[in-house]
């Protein structure tokens, strides 16, 4: 894997910008509560596909731009992505081979983590709490996986990155 | 680093970020800027006149009520110079514009296109046409973020106009809704009451309006009463807000080194 040039970085970073503008795009009230977390989800497919180039340290920083624009607790998202990326890449042997649906499982449960971790955040610094619909999320993340996968595979194979 | 965070050590990493990410908000905003400017020159001929009437004849009842206003000021200055209390200076407010941007459901913040270039200050109040709106929390190279007052983590020092019963408002986490949660049952206030800022706290200029109570519940069994109140302010609308500086903050507006365009000026009552 060394010897071979790595190519499609552009494409990679591409995706993550788009997940961020989707992260605060406006959505009409009846969705806000469903926006999924879309950096969350692009980084678990990078983190899947391409473990020995997106891992922790993407995630990384990928969360802290994330709390800056969101303006949360600098550290909060960057924390959750990195567990989320470790957590990936460690399965990802594993969950490469499992079928669509249950591939998205995984993933909603890696999701809930991630809110459970914010959550957690959130009530150390003392924010209120948010109710069930802080659940919402995940589930979307969930319903939405084999669309980004499929979408994101195809990227990946015509532009050829690895 | 949530423990740095807490001692403001990570301000400067977050005003470079924040350089990184108001692209993002820019391009994100955009269509928006876009359909507006749309809006904007593709309007009629006819809607323009009717516009420019209807701000005309808006624009001459507030001039006549101004004018009013102007006498009624000086009667109080002169009223509070026989009482040996301190001048109200007038405030000064500048426009702000809000990005067309969702930062977090659960909290109601807002970003604004002005910063410290343009004397933008920690805490400063934010208001509308119609009232306070908020404060600013953070103020960035790139933008600035501002907290609503219904944000669930917001409180601020009200009174009630008509007979100046002080208490605190909350923000209850709905946009149409701030709580009174500190008054005892047997409060003098009723439904439809003005409150207004009271200028305790010192971050909120006295006498600004904030919301009408819209609902009371007394209930014996418990200390407090249960009040709701909806905020004068268009919060969920407005696009245009005002940024504003009262008292000594208006001589440091003036000695930062760039002061806003004069036609952004406005001097408020």
């Amino acid at each position: 894997m060394n010897t071979e040039k790595q190519q499609g970085g552009w494409l990679i970073l591409l995706t993550f910008l788009a997940a961020m503008m989707l992260t605060i795009m406006p959505l009409p009230d009846f969705l806000q509560h469903l926006r999924p977390e879309w950096a969350a989800l692009v980084l678990a497919y990078w983190c899947m596909a391409l473990p020995h180039r997106i891992g922790v340290g993407t995630g990384w920083i990928a969360g802290l731009l994330l709390d800056v624009m969101t303006g949360s607790l600098m550290g909060q998202h960057a924390l959750s992505m990195t567990i989320v990326a470790y957590l990936v890449i460690n399965l990802h042997q594993r969950i490469r081979l499992f079928p669509l649906w249950q591939q998205a499982i995984v993933i909603w449960m890696l999701l809930n983590l991630y809110q459970l971790l914010l959550l957690w955040f959130d009530g150390i610094t003392g924010q209120p709490s948010k109710g069930l619909t802080f659940w919402l999320p995940p589930i979307s993340g969930m319903i939405l996986w084999p669309g980004i996968f499929l979408l994101l595979r195809r990227l990946r194979r015509t532009h050829k990155v690895n | 680093m949530t423990l740095d965070h807490r001692q403001q050590h990570l301000q400067t990493l977050r005003a470079g970020l924040s350089l990184l990410v108001a692209p993002i908000e820019y391009v994100v905003d955009l269509p928006f800027n876009i359909g507006r400017w749309f809006d904007e020159s593709l309007s009629s001929r006819q809607q323009l006149l009717e516009d420019n009437a209807r701000l005309h004849a808006q624009n001459l009842l507030m001039q006549a009520r101004s004018l009013k206003n102007a006498d009624l000021e000086s009667e109080n200055k002169r009223l509070r110079e026989l009482l040996g209390s301190s001048v109200k200076v007038a405030d000064r407010v500048l426009i702000a514009e809000l990005y067309k941007i969702d930062l977090d459901p659960y909290k109601h913040i807002v970003r604004l296109n002005k910063t410290a270039h343009h004397g933008v200050y920690l805490d400063q109040p934010l208001l509308d046409a119609y009232g306070i709106m908020g404060q600013v929390i953070e103020v960035l190279p790139a933008y600035t973020t501002a907290r609503l007052i219904t944000d669930p983590g917001h409180s601020m020092p009200i009174q009630v106009s008509r007979n100046g019963l002080r208490t605190i408002a909350t923000g209850s986490g709905k946009i149409n809704q701030i709580d009174l949660p500190y008054l005892p049952n047997n409060a003098d206030i009723q439904e439809g009451d003005l409150l207004v800022t009271s200028g305790l706290g010192g971050v909120y200029p006295p006498g600004y309006p904030v919301a009408h109570v819209t609902k009371i519940e007394r209930a014996p069994e418990l200390e407090f009463a249960r009040i709701q109140a909806e905020p004068t302010a268009h919060l969920n609308r407005s696009r245009e807000v005002l940024l504003v500086w009262s008292g000594d903050r208006i001589k440091l507006m003036r000695s930062s080194q760039t002061p806003p365009s004069s036609e952004e000026e406005v001097q408020a009552p």
